[in-house]
């Protein structure tokens, strides 16, 4: 709400100071006492020290990010104990919603770690970590698949949907008609 | 997908597992079952019309069915069915009150009530030997105000009181070696008649009050008699010599017997023919049947006899009816140029006719074989009569007035063999008149139902709500429907007449008397004998009709010439009728048609001769390309022996026939006589379907099952035991089963049951057989069942073959690989004692199975098969409960609500007939015997559709609140986020 109300005010209003524009290129003079070339000079170091910062904020940011899906896997892992082994309802919701958990993050990978991306910023470590979790919590979603019993690892699973064998010979007959 | 499959499998089974018994609410009650009562063909009927109130005709019947019939509508008041073994001899009425039978070989006298048909007494008769059964119950016999009833049977002459059925005296015939054939009551004196030998004629004269000899006369003719005589009040007997050309009148007046004898051809000119007495009883008149002509033959006080009348083309006779003292009056039906007559005459006054119709009766009902007349008074104190007539197709017409004013099909009674066919496909352009109808009616009917399941219907509205459900049009269409629950039953009666009845609400679409099963000259005793499928149309010919083969054959024995009948099944007009040069001794369908859907037929004769048809040169090419696969086996049950036949070679007589071919013998199984007779064969249903192969233990593993149809149970008893139940000792008896391979001869097992005996009713199906046998060691009936699989398949059990489709368990396969078998049984005690047993067939054979027990109460009950599964254990495990294994018991438990019959009797129950529809779950039920009993039912429940009395409209009405409710919530929250934004 309140962020629509200063959208609306930015573009509705007469006029207005953007203070964060500092180019030289004006028709209001610097006020007295104000030295323009000084700011630019320590902006250098400043800027340098901060993107330090930021890259180094990033990288943490990043690796939180990548160790995100071990506490979710944890979860994933007691709800799937307490949901038991048989068929029903609850254990298929939370089956289901494990292997798709993982899926959508990996397909998100990319997305994910945009925010974190930095020249300077080492990604792979903590994307293949990510990557590795996501896997992870897969294939506990498949382990609980196949205890579930729902995946075709059996000979069982395979033969039911077979047609009986086809009889070569055939006979009829019995006792005569009385 | 079939991982889908099995999710949903399981949790059907875990849904079945929940209610185990699939009952029925009260009110669903005639929705998909129908019920009909017969009574069969009528033997003896009796009027009973005196005094006001309901006037009724009792009639016994050869489905030993006693009942008392509406006379207004031909309605059953009351109908009891005696046991197949005690043949019902004689009714008639005492008191006016009682009804009394003879039945078992004059054995059971009972007497039944005559409003209600409470049984009121029941007395057993003994005697020595058998012999002829007579009832009489004299008008004006009485001992202290009771009635007498008089009964000859086995030997014996009874006198038994009318009121408590106590035998008040008894005399002994045994001694004598009399055939008594005539017991004739006089006020006082009691004549027993009947010859010894064929040429001595003995009366004794009895006194009616105690029974004792009062004299003893005979006479001997000095020619050998036909033996059959005709008793023609007041005091005379007719018989014929054996050579029927002399009529012998013996005239036993006041004690003493003398005879006349008369040469037929003085009587009549042209006696060329056999001479045959008609068994009608009429004072003073005879009636004598030569060729197609009746002779009317009045007897005259002093034994002459003259030829009153001749009649031609007599159908039948009646007994005399008095309708006052001196007056009596018979009838007879005479055939003349396509039309029937009836006509009513006195015996005393010849020329007159008392009543003279033309009947119009359906030639499909063929000819009038008994008559019974009653006659009642008019307004203006004349008579008038109605006459019960009893028709060649054993249905029952009851003529007044010269039109039919009921009719009933008895002949359904006796149902010999059944089959079923589809519908024909639903043509398009329905008129838009009757659609806008129907959903007018359709909505009116589910607002109905809404306010019967919202519990607000007036009692009004619930009657309503009932008589939509069950008179819903849908139900006896004559269209096929998606489900395919609607069909037509094409049944064979014993009458060689073929009806069609409709699934829906079991009314006859078509009946036909086939020519080939009438009676006639050639062909005495015709009997339908089995009924077949021939022409099955493919789905993409819909426009041509199904036809089906009817055997009958022309008396009992195996020799006895037969006829082959061809008839549409939509229609029931007869395509083609074949009479066959050779006898049939079995007819074997096989499993492949011709281009025009025709199936082929091997009929084997008695010569062991087998025969093709259709007899074209196509059916003919494609037995010989099947011709080594095709074997056939013979029980001979007499000789104990088992044998396996093959193709050999076409038949050559004069010229090689193309469709005759003999066989060569295989193998036979040669049972040891002195210790194994057969008692009971089962085989597996030709057109069974099976959805799998395999059969999923508990822990993944597979079993395969070992799916043959060419395998035959056989049960065999120890000769000793083959008889009733309670014949034997346990230690004699002896009951030994084998499943064996019909094509090679190998027993694939054999078990012993020590102290069982039969008789064995079993059923066949996939795997498993299921049986029904007494155990006279623990003194009850039992049921067992064996669960064959194959053993060399087992090894199918590395999931990378499947995988890559490496398996050999689709390809053909042959009985002469000696597959390796291994069987599971187990067995149960079972309460009741059995006459059939069925098991459920369904489309796709996804469905778990039940069985349908017919009962000894004449119920159908159904047991699911899990309760006769081998691997029941005393403690499942939680694996092998979660399969569906019920804990062992040692006694199958029969859950009340499970007999699919509910409340209902099928009468004289023979027979059940499942046959699949086409939505998987349902599989319909035919039940015949006196009765006939349809009704669907699910042994999963009906998974796959929702219920008939599933609430549309409730569905419809949820939905639209729903609609309506988002609807609402969305403007309110519109509203209310303008309202916010303004703040």
């Amino acid at each position: 709400m309140e962020k629509g109300k200063g959208a609306i005010g930015s573009t509705g209003r007469r006029w207005a100071v953007d203070f964060s524009d500092n180019s030289t290129s004006r028709d209001i003079l610097d006020p007295p006492g104000f030295s323009r070339a000084s700011l630019d000079q320590d902006d250098s170091t400043l800027s340098r020290q901060k993107k330090d910062a930021e890259s180094n904020w990033k990288s943490q940011k990043a690796w939180e990010v990548a160790q995100a899906p071990f506490k979710n896997l944890l979860m994933m892992g007691f709800m799937m104990w307490m949901a038991g082994n048989t068929v029903h309802l609850f254990s298929i919701g939370i089956t289901f919603s494990a292997l798709w958990q993982p899926i959508s993050a990996l397909q998100s990978v990319g997305k994910m770690f945009e925010p974190y991306k930095d020249a300077k910023v080492e990604l792979l470590g903590p994307k293949l970590l990510f990557i590795a979790l996501n896997l992870g919590g897969m294939a506990l979603g498949v382990w609980k698949l196949n205890s579930l019993g729902l995946l075709p690892t059996h000979t069982s699973d395979w033969v039911s949907s077979l047609a009986p064998a086809q009889e070569v010979e055939y006979s009829g007959g019995g006792l005569n008609f009385s | 997908m079939a991982m889908a499959i099995r999710v949903f499998l399981s949790f059907l089974l875990f849904l079945s597992l929940t209610n185990l018994a699939s009952s029925l609410y009260e009110d669903q009650v005639g929705l998909m079952d129908w019920h009909q009562q017969y009574i069969g063909k009528v033997k003896h009927a009796v009027f009973h019309t005196q005094k006001t109130g309901r006037k009724r005709v009792l009639v016994s019947t050869e489905e030993n069915v006693v009942a008392s019939l509406d006379l207004r509508h031909g309605e059953i008041f009351w109908r009891h069915v005696l046991g197949t073994n005690d043949v019902v001899d004689g009714i008639d009425i005492a008191l006016g009150k009682y009804v009394i039978t003879l039945s078992s070989g004059g054995s059971i006298l009972r007497a039944w009530n005559l409003p209600d048909g409470q049984m009121v007494w029941e007395s057993s008769l003994q005697g020595s030997k058998a012999s002829k059964s007579i009832l009489n119950i004299p008008k004006n016999l009485k001992s202290d105000k009771d009635d007498l009833i008089l009964v000859f049977g086995k030997g014996c002459l009874h006198a038994i009181s009318s009121i408590d059925g106590e035998v008040l005296w008894k005399k002994d015939f045994a001694g004598e070696s009399i055939e008594v054939s005539h017991i004739i009551q006089s006020p006082e004196v009691i004549y027993v008649a009947g010859f010894v030998g064929s040429s001595k004629f003995y009366v004794y004269e009895l006194d009616a009050k105690s029974g004792e000899l009062l004299k003893n006369n005979h006479i001997a003719l000095p020619f050998r008699t036909s033996g059959e005589s005709l008793y023609v009040p007041d005091d005379k007997f007719l018989v014929l010599d054996d050579a029927r050309s002399k009529i012998v009148t013996i005239n036993i007046n006041n004690g003493d017997i003398n005879y006349n004898q008369k040469q037929i051809s003085d009587l009549v000119k042209d006696s060329s023919g056999q001479a045959v007495i008609l068994p009608s009883r009429l004072p003073g008149l005879s009636a004598l049947k030569i060729n197609s002509q009746v002779l009317l033959i009045k007897v005259t006080n002093e034994g002459e006899l003259a030829v009153v009348d001749k009649i031609d083309n007599t159908a039948a006779f009646s007994n005399a009816l008095s309708i006052s003292e001196d007056q009596h009056v018979f009838a007879f039906v005479q055939y003349e140029d396509n039309k029937i007559h009836l006509s009513i005459k006195d015996v005393n006054d010849w020329s007159r006719d008392l009543l003279k119709e033309n009947l119009v009766i359906d030639h499909q009902r063929g000819n009038i074989e008994k008559i019974f007349i009653n006659n009642y008074v008019r307004t203006d104190r004349s008579h008038g009569f109605r006459a019960l007539m009893v028709m060649e197709d054993h249905s029952l017409l009851l003529v007044q007035q010269g039109e039919i004013v009921w009719s009933r099909e008895d002949g359904l009674a006796s149902v010999v063999d059944v089959t079923t066919s589809e519908l024909p496909v639903e043509k398009e352009g329905v008129s838009v008149a009757k659609v806008e109808q129907n959903l007018f009616e359709w909505l009116k009917g589910h607002v109905l139902k809404l306010k019967g399941t919202l519990m607000i219907a007036s009692p009004e509205d619930k009657i309503a709500i009932q008589k939509l459900r069950l008179g819903s049009s849908e139900k006896s269409k004559m269209t096929r429907d998606h489900n395919g629950f609607r069909k037509l039953l094409i049944v064979l009666t014993r009458a060689g007449k073929v009806f069609a009845l409709h699934t829906g609400d079991g009314h006859i679409v078509w009946s036909i008397t086939l020519n080939t099963l009438r009676k006639s000259e050639d062909c005495e005793h015709p009997v339908g004998l089995n009924i077949y499928q021939w022409q099955v149309p493919h789905h993409h010919a819909l426009d041509e009709n199904p036809s089906i083969l009817v055997i009958g054959r022309c008396g009992p024995s195996l020799s006895a010439p037969t006829a082959l009948s061809f008839l549409d099944a939509y229609t029931g007009k007869e395509l083609n009728s074949l009479s066959l040069a050779h006898t049939v001794a079995r007819v074997i369908p096989l499993p492949y048609t011709d281009s025009t859907e025709q199936r082929l037929h091997l009929i084997i004769d008695f010569n062991k001769h087998a025969h093709l048809y259709p007899r074209t040169p196509e059916a003919s090419e494609i037995l010989k390309h099947e011709f080594s696969n095709i074997y056939w086996y013979s029980v001979e049950a007499d000789n104990g022996v088992i044998r396996g036949h093959a193709l050999k070679s076409n038949c050559i007589h004069e010229v090689v026939d193309e469709y005759c071919f003999v066989f060569r013998d295989l193998w036979s199984i040669v049972f040891p006589s002195e210790s194994e007779k057969i008692i009971a064969t089962v085989t597996r249903k030709s057109n069974e379907v099976v959805h799998t192969q395999a059969k999923v233990m508990t822990d993944h593993d597979v079993m395969y099952k070992y799916i043959s149809k060419n395998i035959l149970f056989v049960a065999n008893a120890a000769p000793k035991a083959s008889g009733d139940i309670g014949t034997a000792t346990p230690e004699e008896a002896l009951l030994v089963i084998y499943i064996i391979d019909t094509v090679t001869g190998r027993i694939l097992h054999r078990m012993t049951h020590q102290g069982c005996q039969g008789p064995v009713h079993a059923v066949f199906s996939e795997n498993w057989v299921v049986y029904h046998y007494f155990n006279l060691r623990a003194h009850r009936h039992e049921m067992s069942v064996i669960e064959v699989y194959d053993q060399s398949r087992a090894d199918n059990k590395d999931i990378w073959k499947f995988l890559l489709g490496k398996h050999n368990l689709t390809s053909p396969i042959s009985s002469y690989y000696r597959p390796e078998i291994s069987a599971k049984s187990q067995s149960y005690f079972f309460t009741h004692s059995v006459k059939a047993i069925e098991v459920t067939s369904t489309a796709k054979g996804i469905t778990s199975k039940q069985l349908l027990i017919g009962t000894i109460g004449d119920q159908v009950l159904a047991v699911d098969k899990r309760f006769l599964d081998p691997r029941r254990t005393l403690n499942p495990s939680q694996a092998e409960k979660e399969e569906g294994i019920i804990p062992l018991t040692d006694s199958l438990p029969i859950i009340s609500q499970s007999y699919i019959t509910h409340s209902l009797k099928v009468e004289g129950l023979r027979g059940i007939v499942t046959v699949p529809a086409k939505l998987e779950s349902t599989s319909l039920v035919f039940a015949y015997g006196v009765d006939l009993f349809f009704t669907q039912i699910a042994p999963s429940r009906t998974y796959d559709s929702l219920t008939e009395d599933f609430n549309y409209a409730l569905l419809l009405l949820t939905i639209v609140a729903l609609v309506a409710a988002l609807f609402i919530t969305y403007v309110l929250s519109e509203r209310k986020d303008l309202q916010e934004k303004w703040r």
